[in-house]
């Protein structure tokens, strides 16, 4: 069984975020990492493999400048290999365009199934893996909180509101995996150091026949016109316990449909 | 506000892939460990639930090579330490017990089979270890140890006590030092051999989120395969704790960082007099002082890994670091304390916790006195403690 995982590589939340005035893009000059979304399908991804008793997985990332900080980190925790699509072409891609590289990327690999966050952490579109399924033409299951494969089959528990569904499809699909269904991993040291070994692919867009101008600022259908500060928030409302205050919490969470 | 704990950066000058092991056991001790250490402390136990994880990193005996153990650097091993003692020095007393203490004699002074049949398990956290050196009434003088093993033909029959053990109680195996006719040899003795009896020590002030106690040797038989053949003498003992100082060196930077980073946090978030603590001049003096005291512990931790990786860090350079770097933790740990006022008694902060448990790093692994007259013999050629 062969797993892909898309892995997006992100500038470290913990740290200031800063955008080029510019343009309006994020600046991702720093050391990117890997995106805390797609640990988790990294994780899924190392169990089904596991349960399987062998198979592989592999990464798959665009960014800029050849970062593979985040993707050692997915390595660390076991991946085989990896390939990163880089290129300057493609700075201001926006979802759909990046979905049409990775799938570009993901096609040369043939997978049974392909792994990827709900949304990213930066830039949370929600987008870009049914974009890819829809690029690669197979089957695509949103908000996976559990995957088994069986046969030709992938078998998903899909979180919903009230609980999950029970959703089939035949591989190769791809599933979108929610954030926090299962712990990731600590990188074991010896896979930090072995890591280092594994092979990364290092691919342009002219390798995988992709037009530069379909792709990039020129490319995106998607503009950022404008960037405005957000509205300072509001003060709470404070509630004297006059007796009643439980039942006016309760009627605030009501209106906010939490129960 | 800039984070200036790493005051002239040097963590830059770590390889990548000693900054992915510092930043995974950071994450660990953070996620894992700060849940839980309260009331460990406060409970006199160490978590042993998460044994499984700290050895699935491969923590346990990481600077070995081979035998299940990850073979990381020295540097490595230190900043792994500083991080888990950022966390508490019981934390970075299990791995160093555990891997310098106990996996590193069998490592070096080790037969092969010896090796084979130990490490792994140990490095899997399968089998815990125990380090017995101190006896009741031996401590700074382990040459005068009175625990004594008798040869009877391929047999060794050992007798004694020792105390103030890590992990004394819940080990599997120790590692116990004895005199014999034929001088000083080390033993690995399963604590469930027929006259040995362990028991854990109550009431500690410090160091309480770690096991410690004492045990006894009646007639307790030992076959001739269970002694460390390449251990010929009291400096055999002395390699292991040189290497578990090493650790304690960048421990206690873990310690100041953390307590200068609460005592910060703490002081710039409580205004009284209508600012913030932070904002009076003598606090900003005492902030300062931490972080100048903090930074020159730093540069004396990372100095002697680069020593340790050339291989020409010298016993006097470990006794430098691991006494001028406990007295730096202890001391910071004391002055965030008061700078956080009756909050910085209580377990919700760090900084009193770490100040009782630096009373112990402080003694254990040669006293801050001892070390000083380590290096005063270095320095004047006269050996002042006999
Ligand atoms: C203004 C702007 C400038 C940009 N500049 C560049 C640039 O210079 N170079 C460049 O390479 N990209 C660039 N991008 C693309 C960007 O990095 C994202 O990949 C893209 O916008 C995806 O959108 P999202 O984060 O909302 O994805 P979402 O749909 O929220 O992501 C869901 C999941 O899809 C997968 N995924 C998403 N993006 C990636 C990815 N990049 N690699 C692997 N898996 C992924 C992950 O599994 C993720 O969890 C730019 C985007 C914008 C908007
Ligand atoms: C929590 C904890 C865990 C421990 N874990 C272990 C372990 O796992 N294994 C192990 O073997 N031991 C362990 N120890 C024991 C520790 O190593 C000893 O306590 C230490 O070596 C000091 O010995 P002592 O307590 O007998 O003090 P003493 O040697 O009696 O010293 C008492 C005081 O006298 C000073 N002093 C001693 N000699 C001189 C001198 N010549 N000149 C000037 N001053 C001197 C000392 O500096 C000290 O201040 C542990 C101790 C503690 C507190």
């Amino acid at each position: 069984m062969k797993v892909v995982v898309c892995v997006k590589q992100i500038p470290d939340p913990a740290l200031p975020g800063e955008l080029d005035p510019s343009t309006n893009y994020l600046k991702r000059d720093d050391k990117l990492i890997l995106d805390e979304s797609d640990s988790y399908g990294v994780e899924m991804a190392l169990q089904l493999v596991e349960s399987a008793g062998g198979g592989d997985v592999s990464l798959v990332s665009m960014a800029p400048n050849g970062a593979v900080g985040g993707l050692r980190t997915a390595l660390a925790m076991g991946a085989e290999g990896a390939v990163l699509v880089s290129d300057a072409a493609l700075a201001g891609t926006d979802a759909l365009g990046t979905a049409k590289v990775l799938a570009a990327a993901i096609s040369r690999m043939s997978p049974d199934l392909v792994l990827a966050g709900v949304e990213s952490s930066d830039g949370y579109t929600g987008t870009v893996p049914e974009m890819i399924a829809g690029a690669l033409n197979i089957p695509s299951i949103t908000f996976a909180k559990q995957i088994q494969i069986e046969g030709g089959n992938v078998k998903v528990q899909r979180q919903t509101e009230a609980g999950y569904d029970d959703v089939e499809c035949p591989t190769p699909a791809l599933v979108s995996v929610t954030a926090g269904v299962v712990e990731p991993r600590y990188p074991s040291f010896k896979g930090i150091m072995a890591a280092k070994k594994k092979p990364v692919e290092e691919l342009d867009l002219s390798a995988l026949g992709i037009d530069s101008s379909s792709v990039g600022k020129n490319g995106a259908r998607q503009e950022t016109v404008q960037v405005t500060d957000a509205e300072e928030r509001q003060a709470g409302e404070i509630i004297e316990d006059d007796g009643d205050a439980h039942e006016k919490i309760i009627e605030f969470l009501g209106e906010l449909k939490v129960i | 506000m800039a984070d200036l704990s790493d005051f002239y950066e040097l963590d830059a000058l770590l390889g990548d892939e000693e900054q992915m092991i510092r930043d995974t056991v950071a994450k660990f001790v953070v996620n894992e460990f700060m849940p839980l250490v309260a009331d460990h402390f406060e409970a006199g136990t160490f978590p042993m639930e998460l044994v499984p994880a700290i050895a699935d990193m491969g923590l346990l005996g990481m600077h070995l090579d081979g035998y299940g153990c990850a073979g990381a650097s020295a540097m490595a091993y230190g900043v792994a330490c500083r991080e888990l003692e950022a966390g508490d020095s019981g934390l970075r007393s299990f791995v160093s017990v555990q891997g310098s203490l106990c996996m590193f004699p069998i490592w070096k002074y080790g037969s092969e089979e010896q090796k084979e049949q130990w490490l792994p398990q140990m490095a899997a956290g399968e089998i815990i270890g125990c380090f017995g050196l101190t006896e009741p009434d031996h401590g700074s003088d382990p040459s005068n140890m009175a625990t004594r093993a008798q040869r009877d033909g391929d047999k060794w029959i050992l007798n004694g006590s020792k105390r103030w053990i890590t992990n004394a109680g819940i080990a599997d195996l120790a590692i116990v030092w004895a005199n014999t006719d034929e001088g000083f040899r080390g033993f690995l003795v399963p604590t469930d051999s027929e006259g040995f009896e362990a028991r854990k020590i109550q009431n500690k002030l410090s160091l309480r989120a770690s096991v410690t106690g004492e045990f006894y040797m009646d007639d307790v038989i030992v076959p001739e395969s269970m002694r460390l053949p390449d251990a010929v003498s009291i400096g055999a003992p002395l390699s292991c704790l040189s290497e578990a100082r090493y650790g304690i060196a960048f421990g206690a930077v873990g310690v100041a960082r953390d307590c200068y980073n609460a005592a910060l946090d703490y002081q710039q978030g409580r205004p009284q007099f209508g600012k913030p603590l932070s904002s009076f001049q003598i606090n900003q003096i005492k902030f300062a002082d931490m972080l100048t005291q903090m930074t020159n512990a730093n540069l004396q931790a990372m100095t002697l890994g680069r020593l340790k990786e050339t291989h020409t860090v010298r016993p006097y350079h470990i006794s430098m670091a691991k006494r001028h770097n406990c007295r730096v933790a202890i001391d910071t740990a004391r002055t965030a304390r008061a700078m956080m006022g009756a909050n910085g008694v209580s377990t919700e902060y760090s900084p009193m916790r770490h100040a009782n448990n630096m009373e112990s790093v402080m003694t254990y692994e040669g006293t801050e006195e001892i070390h000083g007259l380590i290096l005063g013999q270095e320095i004047t050629g006269i050996p002042a403690f006999r």
